[in-house]
C-alpha cells in the first residue's frame, strides 16, 4: 500500500523520454522543463527566459487577469533586480539571529502545546496556517495579535474552493496591504513597511506600488508553500514515528532532514518564465513570447542527481535540490521557511511521541495531462505526548 | 588541529583553528563575511563558496561533480572554486587559504 505522506513523481516518464511537458494555462500555455539540469541552465540565463514579463504572467496559473502590481524582487530581472534584493536580503535573513529563532521557538512550542491537549485537530486550518500566520509577525515585525487577521482570512486567500484564480478575494489583500501601508506612512514604526517606506533605489524613495509589489509577494509567496510543507512533514512523521526519535537523540540532523522535505515535497511546483527569443528547450523549438517553466518539483526527483529520489533519507548529505529555486531569484524568504521547519522538527521531537492521522482530502494540481499531488485540503491529526 | 586562514572580500584576514566538522561551519560560528552556509552544508545553496589558493589545491583536492555543477553556473567560478561546506576539517588541511568569494 502507498504510504500516506508519498507524494508520487508524476513528472518521471516525461522527463525521461522528452524533458519537458506542455500544459494549457488559461490560453497562454507552459512548457515545463523537468530535468535537474535544464531547469537550472534555464533558471540563470534571464537574458532569454526573462522573469520581468506582464506583472501575473511568469506565476502558473497566471495572475494578469487579477493583479496589475509587479512582485518585486520576483518579476524583475538582472541587474535591476539586484539592487532591490540587496535592499531587503538582510531582513530576510533575520530569521538566522538568536534573538529571533528564540521567540520562533517559543510560538511553535506554545502552538505544539495547544494541539497536545486536543483530541483531534484539522491540521491545516487549526495548525499550519496558524504557525505560519503567527510566524509571519516576527517576519513583519509587527504585533502578534496581527496574525488573528490573516487566520481569519481562512487557507485561500489568493484561491477559492473552486477556482484556482479568485480576484475578489486576491482584492482582500491588496487592499489590506494599501491600508497598512497608508498606516505606515503616518506612524512610522521598526517593521517591514516603515523599512520599505524609508529604502531608497537610486537615491529614489521607493514608491507606495513598489512596497505593495514587496509586499503582496511576503505575503503570497510565503502562504500555501509553508502549510504544504509543515501539512506534509506532520504527514511524513505520522507514518515515522522512528525519524521523531532520530531528531531527539540527533538534533543535528535536523536541517538535513528539512532539506530533504523540502526536496521531496516541493511545495511549490514550478515558476514560469516568458521566452524573449526564439529558442530551444530539450531540442525543442520555443518561440519568442511563449511561457516556459521551471519545474522544480521534477527536478528534485531527478535521478541523475539523487539516488533513491522517491524516499525521504532524513540524514541525506549532498543534496542539491532547488526547492527554493536556483540561480539570482533563489526563494527570498528560504531564511524564514528553513528556521520555521527546524523548529518545528526540534519541537516535535522534544514533545511529541506519536501523530494518528483520521480522514484527509489530498490537493491535486492538474498539469495538463500530469496530475500532481501537493499538498492537503484538510487533514484530521491527533498528536500524542512524549511521556517518558 | 587545523589552522584555517580566510580572507574575506573586504580583505580582512581571519585565522581559525578546527578539529572536526566541515570548513562552512567553523566559518559561521565565527561570524566570516561572506560565509552564509543556508542550506547547513548539504550543497544545495552555494552561499559558502570560496578560492582556494592555487598552491593549497593539494590540501583540499577539486570540487566534486555535484560542486562543480551547482558552481558552473556562478560567473565568480574558477577552477579554485570549492564550495567549503564539503571541505571536512583535519589535518590535511593544516595552514590552507581560503578567498572568500561573496
Ligand atoms: S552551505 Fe549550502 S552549499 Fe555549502
Amino acid at each position: 500500500m502507498m504510504e500516506k505522506y508519498e507524494l508520487l513523481d508524476p513528472f518521471e516518464k516525461a522527463r525521461l523520454e522528452k524533458g519537458f511537458e506542455e500544459m494549457d494555462d488559461q490560453e497562454d500555455p507552459v512548457k515545463m522543463i523537468l530535468r535537474h539540469k535544464d531547469v537550472r541552465k534555464t533558471a540563470h540565463n534571464y537574458k532569454t527566459f526573462t522573469s520581468a514579463a506582464v506583472p501575473g504572467r511568469i506565476v502558473v496559473p497566471s495572475e494578469i487577469n487579477i493583479r496589475k502590481t509587479r512582485q518585486i524582487p520576483f518579476e524583475l530581472d538582472p541587474p535591476v533586480h539586484g539592487v532591490y534584493r540587496a535592499l531587503i536580503e538582510p531582513w530576510f535573513k533575520r530569521p538566522l539571529q538568536e534573538e529571533y529563532t528564540e521567540k520562533l521557538t517559543a510560538q511553535i512550542a506554545e502552538l505544539v502545546e495547544e494541539t497536545l491537549i486536543r483530541d483531534q485537530v484539522e491540521v491545516i486550518e487549526e495548525f499550519a496556517l496558524i504557525l505560519q500566520s503567527r510566524a509571519l509577525t516576527l517576519l513583519l515585525n509587527i504585533p502578534f495579535k496581527e496574525a488573528e487577521t490573516w487566520i481569519s482570512w481562512g487557507t485561500h486567500v489568493f484561491r477559492s474552493e473552486d477556482t484556482a484564480l479568485d480576484g475578489d478575494k486576491a482584492n482582500i489583500l491588496y487592499k489590506y496591504i494599501d491600508g497598512q501601508i497608508e498606516k505606515a506612512i503616518e506612524n512610522p514604526s521598526e517593521d517591514l513597511y516603515s523599512l520599505l517606506l524609508a529604502s531608497e533605489v537610486d537615491g529614489k524613495k521607493l514608491t507606495k506600488e513598489e512596497v505593495k509589489g514587496v509586499m503582496v509577494l511576503t505575503f503570497a509567496g510565503g502562504r500555501d508553500t509553508i502549510i504544504n510543507a509543515v501539512t506534509n512533514a506532520i504527514v511524513y512523521l505520522s507514518g515515522h514515528q522512528e525519524s521523531l526519535e532520530r531528531f531527539r537523540k540527533e538534533p543535528e540532523i535536523i536541517g538535513k532532514a528539512v532539506e530533504e522535505m523540502i526536496r521531496y515535497f516541493s511545495p511549490l511546483t514550478q515558476i514560469g518564465r516568458v521566452v524573449t527569443e526564439d529558442t530551444y528547450v530539450c531540442e525543442h523549438a520555443v518561440k519568442a513570447d511563449t511561457r516556459v517553466s521551471l519545474c522544480w518539483a521534477s527536478a528534485n526527483r531527478d535521478a541523475s542527481v539523487f539516488e533513491n529520489p522517491n524516499q525521504i533519507v532524513v540524514d541525506r548529505k549532498i543534496n542539491p535540490h532547488v526547492g527554493f529555486g536556483f540561480s539570482h531569484h533563489n526563494c527570498l524568504g528560504a531564511s524564514h521557511a528553513r528556521q520555521i521547519m527546524r523548529v518545528l522538527l526540534g519541537t516535535l521531537a522534544k514533545k511529541v511521541e506519536s501523530i494518528e492521522l483520521f480522514d484527509f482530502k489530498e490537493n491535486i494540481e492538474e498539469l495538463g495531462e500530469i496530475k500532481r499531488k501537493v499538498g492537503y485540503d484538510y487533514l484530521n491529526a491527533k498528536f500524542n505526548r512524549l511521556t517518558k | 588541529m587545523a589552522k584555517i586562514t580566510f580572507i574575506t572580500s573586504d580583505n580582512e584576514t581571519i585565522e581559525l583553528e578546527g578539529t572536526s566538522g566541515s570548513v562552512m561551519e567553523l566559518a559561521v560560528e565565527h561570524n566570516v563575511k561572506g560565509i552564509d552556509g543556508d542550506c547547513g552544508g548539504v550543497c544545495s545553496c552555494a552561499t559558502c563558496h570560496v578560492h582556494v589558493k592555487p598552491e593549497d589545491m593539494t590540501k583540499t583536492g577539486p570540487a566534486s561533480e555535484t560542486e562543480t555543477d551547482m558552481l558552473e553556473l556562478d560567473d565568480n567560478a574558477d577552477e579554485y572554486s570549492r564550495l567549503c561546506c564539503q571541505l571536512e576539517i583535519g589535518d590535511s588541511l593544516d595552514g590552507v587559504v581560503l578567498k572568500v568569494a561573496k
